[in-house]
């Protein structure tokens, strides 16, 4: 994780690791077999003045989920018994998918999209040559079809050994 | 009473709004499928910049303008957008080119306002410039696409350069509520963009085949307020609803 990731919460707040359970089993709309924390979505849980804060960052700027992420966070405290609570959008620093949990790619895999590969660090990763895997078949025999898919965070591929299409999750 | 940050934040939001907005009106009308829903991706990505850039203007303002409000009720001379973005968007050539030549400057200029002294631009920037390295791959691979292709894709591409290369200037024009910032270290100076600029430029004509224009008379006004009637235009369509059903929300 990040750098400003408040996890684990501090020992002995019961209502502060309630909180960061509720936010923490939030899916994301658009790939729903993954939670904002395997995304590296959700930042931090913590306590402030105004109660439990909730701070979530979008993936990218025009993110259309990041409403539905915040109203959902929302949701699950209010259902965990949390009234004092704010969530909070927060763009720095910049999301990456370097944030992404090892269990979350593994889960997208699975899910039938592509995970990133590699790490983003700057341009070499994004105008290097990538070899992406078929999700499906595992085979490295794959082809860009798109630089854009179907949502912002996906490219558009497609595997020449088993001939099925597939999402790639850019790695940014 | 502008103050020169409130001016300098609207102008990049007006830019990455209009732009944006010209095209999302590829939306359903792209040469190809994968081409329309690169389009619409890149629109999408220049709303929310620009929903990002709207929101900080409205707190510098501190008048309590949101960024609907910024957007949706301001008329042609408040905006603050290079007249660049609000060419109407023309065939596949031009409004690929017009990408190309918006991307090779948006780029390396995010990379320098990542580390501006203001946080909130520092971080919009930062999360710009990912999704501006795509704009830019993969407009500079259709403009070399288009022009190293058929005889109609290259004249339809030298064509769109002959029309967009005299709006490109504006895109390094530093006026004096700009020039302050700039000493401040929280905007870019453009001129620090150039060297970046020709490298993209000249690589990627050249292998499109196509000669780069001189830089002659270059068209301004727009980060002035002083616009074509195509902005009138598109902003009936952008703020119709909005305009037509003051306050409407769903």
């Amino acid at each position: 994780m990040g750098e400003v990731a408040a996890f684990p919460p501090e020992a002995g707040d019961a209502e502060l690791a309630a909180a960061h359970a509720a936010a923490a089993a939030v899916c994301d709309p658009e790939v729903p077999v993954l939670t904002i924390e395997d995304l590296g979505v959700l930042r931090a849980v913590t306590r402030g003045e105004a109660g439990i804060e909730v701070t979530i960052t979008p993936t990218y700027s025009g993110c259309p989920a990041m409403d539905l992420i915040a109203m959902q966070v929302d949701l699950a405290l209010e259902k965990a018994g949390i009234s004092r609570r704010t969530v909070r959008l927060s763009l720095s620093p910049a999301w990456t998918t370097d944030w992404m949990s090892e269990a979350g790619k593994e889960k997208l895999r699975a899910y039938g999209i592509a995970p990133p590969v590699g790490k983003a660090r700057g341009r070499a990763a994004l105008f290097g040559v990538e070899a992406v895997a078929c999700p499906h078949c595992g085979s490295a025999e794959t082809e860009r079809v798109s630089e854009f898919g179907s949502t912002a965070c996906k490219a558009h591929w497609r595997c020449l050994s088993c001939r099925e299409p597939f999402d790639y999750f850019k790695c940014i | 009473m502008e103050t020169p940050l409130f001016t300098y934040t609207l102008r990049l939001a007006d830019n990455a709004l209009v732009l944006g907005h010209r095209l999302s009106e590829w939306c359903g009308h792209g040469p190809m499928l994968e081409e329309d829903l690169a389009l619409a991706n890149m629109a999408l990505d220049l709303i929310g910049q620009a929903r990002n850039l709207y929101t900080h203007a409205g707190a510098i303002e501190g008048k309590g303008r949101s960024e609907d409000d910024l957007a949706y009720l301001r008329d042609c001379p408040d905006w603050r957008n290079i007249l660049l973005v609000e060419r109407p968007r023309g065939d596949f050539a031009f409004t690929i080119l017009r990408q190309f030549l918006y991307a090779a400057f948006m780029h390396p200029y995010f990379e320098r306002l990542a580390a501006s002294k203001d946080e909130t631009l520092a971080a919009i920037a930062a999360k710009s410039v990912k999704e501006m390295a795509y704009h830019l791959r993969h407009s500079a691979e259709w403009v070399i696409r288009l022009g190293d292709g058929t005889g109609e894709s290259a004249a339809r591409l030298k064509e769109a350069l002959e029309d967009l290369w005299p709006f490109t200037g504006e895109m390094f024009e530093v006026d004096a509520v700009e020039r302050a910032l700039i000493e401040a270290g929280i905007a870019v100076d453009p001129a620090a963009i150039r060297p970046a600029w020709d490298a993209t430029i000249d690589h990627v004509f050249g292998e499109a085949l196509l000669a780069r224009p001189r830089d002659g008379w270059m068209q301004t006004g727009g980060r002035r307020g002083e616009h074509s009637e195509h902005l009138g235009h598109l902003l009936t369509d952008l703020q119709f609803l909005q305009r037509t059903y003051p306050g409407a929300t769903w």
